[in-house]
């Protein structure tokens, strides 16, 4: 073992420890990897078009299209229409000459509809054909973004506010424990439901600010208990001995050793938020129509189970299930390696 | 101090929490949303209507007067009709709590049984491949939105084989209980326990550390007797007052649940006035359900309290 010239800080050993839990590092390689995806997307150099109808309706995944050719090829026949003349039992179509004017003055729209549709998607097509693959990942660009936002949210306000409670004590800390005590009287998921209902405009904006805005009980407990302990510690008297103002004791002294506390809860929180979110959406007060997440696609995926479609609410679900579980085991293996001492 | 005074001097802390509540729901309500009438009065209105529709709510008076009107209204438990149904908003809670409890009482029993048996058993085992491969078991399990669990479950087990039936609600208790509340409870099962049993085993082996668990070994005593009767009762108070606590929140917990499987809840009532922009039960609901985990909150603590003797009311 080399011999080190200062003593490691808090995060050096902790990054040594997460290093040694192998299940931790995996856990931070997959959250790593939807990470990087969420940020390509973002950039719009993957899924830059989840609109775009590329297969046939519900289009199966390529490894299901192969066992089931001959319903497939069914399934496509019944769909492939538009070309002849449908017929009409003898009716005019009151709007063909309309259509047809139409269809002259833009004849490159034409191309653009009749574009030959795959008969099979990676991981199959949903109502109108738009490739689940792309929508998984559009919809784990939305709804790990307003995880992560909104936790970053709370964590901010939750944080902010438990440092002034815990560190003024007093009235000011009265204040903040009797808001506390109001928002957590209500149940979460019902006071996030009584704000969605008021605001009455769906957005991503505003699910980022309803989660925000009512998440931060959790942090600003343990973060008003840290600074409950820590500002009558020595190096905190010391500090203030020098002349340190307020605010300088509060967020350069103390919060660096309450920031172990913080990064779990807000791992937490992101977990959390995810999973509001996805709820949220799938019930339609979350994310408008135009927008892709994992609560929107299983809303879809509801009524396809029942077509025997699968495919949408496996790839979603999944993709949901694979996160969660990795940034839980990840919030495990953080909290065992900034605190040794709750292993056991 | 004994328990009178501790009870007075708690109910009174309530009140300020209690104030709160009101009044978060009376300016998000109030003051952040947007005017009422024109989501009363449709997408025809003339000024006459809003008008009128304005006065007849109270929102065309002062914010002061209105919030007396509100606070009268949660007193004496009349919040006038739903918007969207007519219906009294007290009629709608009163019919609505049966069914939610038909569904909530035995998820409740069922939950905290299964945890408790399954937390005991891997705490017996502690640090084995059993103990290990069950906790990450949980964990995979709780990262399966519920959401999944539903759809997967209803499709399967009521469409598919046809084993209970896809959703429905009768009048009658025992037939609720024995068909049709009991595919929600267990799918409801799928996402509880998991969390309980993590929880109640930090309970158990926080217990197991003791000294008096060494001594029982001391004495001889088998090991599931130690487990059974001196480490459950010792663990069984925070377990107690958690699920005391708990109730609130599993109530609404089961909004998804009863949604899906139409069962006439509180939950699927509240999810319902939320599509419908219906104020008046959203107020109400929001209120009461605070009241209701305030108590639960205060019941927990005096049970705590009740079941361990090193604790004193002060």
């Amino acid at each position: 073992m080399p011999i080190e010239r200062s003593s490691p800080g808090l995060w050096t050993l902790a990054w040594r420890r997460l290093r040694r839990d192998r299940v931790g590092m995996t856990a931070l390689l997959v959250v790593g990897c939807y990470l990087a995806v969420v940020m390509m997307a973002l950039m719009g150099w993957i899924a830059t078009d989840w609109t775009r109808e590329v297969g046939v309706n519900y289009a199966p995944p390529v490894f299901w299209a192969q066992d089931q050719d001959e319903t497939a090829q069914r399934s496509v026949i019944g769909n492939d229409t538009p070309d002849g003349p449908i017929a009409l039992y003898g009716l005019q179509d009151p709007l063909a000459p309309v259509l047809a004017a139409i269809r002259a003055q833009y004849p490159q729209d034409r191309d653009l509809v009749e574009a030959p549709r795959r008969l099979s998607l990676p991981l199959g097509g949903d109502k109108w054909g738009h490739d689940v693959w792309i929508k998984v990942i559009k919809g784990s660009e939305t709804s790990i973004l307003v995880g992560l936002v909104s936790a970053l949210l709370a964590t901010l306000l939750g944080t902010l506010m438990g440092a002034v409670a815990g560190y003024f004590g007093r009235w000011v800390d009265d204040g903040f424990n009797w808001l506390y005590g109001v928002f957590t009287a209500i149940p979460y998921l019902l006071l996030v439901f009584a704000i969605a209902a008021v605001l009455q405009q769906k957005g991503v904006v505003t699910l980022i600010l309803i989660l925000g805005l009512t998440g931060w009980t959790g942090v600003f407990r343990l973060v008003r208990a840290e600074y409950l302990k820590h500002k009558t510690r020595e190096y905190v008297l010391a500090a203030g001995a020098m002349g340190a103002s307020n605010t300088r004791r509060m967020f350069i002294h103390i919060l660096p050793n309450t920031s172990h506390v913080i990064l779990v809860q807000l791992s937490l929180n992101v977990i959390g938020f995810i999973k509001s979110e996805v709820i949220l959406s799938f019930l339609g007060f979350g994310v408008p129509v135009d927008v892709v997440s994992w609560g929107s696609m299983l809303n879809e995926a509801q009524n396809e189970l029942i077509l025997g479609k699968w495919w949408q609410l496996a790839a979603a679900g999944l993709a949901m299930a694979i996160l969660v579980t990795a940034f839980s085991m990840l919030t495990d293996a953080l909290r065992d390696a900034l605190d040794p001492k709750l292993k056991n | 101090m004994n328990l009178t005074a501790f009870l007075f001097r708690r109910l009174w802390q309530m009140v300020p929490t209690l104030l709160g509540v009101v009044l978060l729901v009376f300016l998000l309500f109030n003051w952040v949303g947007g005017d009422p009438a024109y989501v009363l009065a449709g997408k025809m209105a003339n000024p006459e209507d809003i008008a009128n529709i304005r006065h007849q709510l109270g929102i065309d008076r002062p914010m002061w007067e209105q919030l007396l009107i509100f606070i009268r209204q949660i007193v004496t438990g009349d919040f006038g009709n739903s918007w969207a149904t007519r219906e009294p908003v007290s009629e709608i809670f009163r019919t609505r709590l049966g069914p939610s409890l038909v569904l909530l009482i035995p998820m409740l029993l069922l939950e905290t049984l299964v945890a408790v048996v399954v937390a005991l058993i891997v705490s017996a085992v502690r640090g084995s491949v059993l103990d290990r491969t069950l906790m990450v078991t949980s964990t995979v399990v709780m990262s399966i939105s519920l959401l999944v669990y539903i759809i997967v479950g209803q499709y399967v087990f009521a469409s598919l084989l046809g084993w209970f039936p896809v959703k429905g609600w009768s009048d009658n208790l025992w037939r609720n209980l024995t068909t049709y509340a009991v595919l929600p409870v267990l799918l409801g099962l799928m996402v509880s326990i998991a969390p309980s049993v993590r929880l109640y085993r930090t309970f158990i082996l926080d217990e197991i550390g003791q000294d008096y668990v060494r001594t029982a070994r001391a004495k001889g005593l088998s090991e599931p007797r130690i487990l059974l009767v001196h480490v459950l009762r010792n663990a069984a108070i925070p377990i107690v007052t958690n699920v005391l606590m708990g109730l609130p929140v599993l109530l609404t917990g089961a909004f998804l649940l009863e949604r899906f499987f139409a069962i006439p809840g509180i939950g699927r009532e509240i999810i319902l006035a939320v599509e419908r922009s219906d104020f008046p039960i959203i107020k109400a609901a929001t209120v009461y359900v605070a009241v209701a985990t305030l108590f639960a909150n205060l019941l927990g603590d005096l049970l705590y309290r009740a079941l361990d003797p090193r604790v004193h009311f002060e």
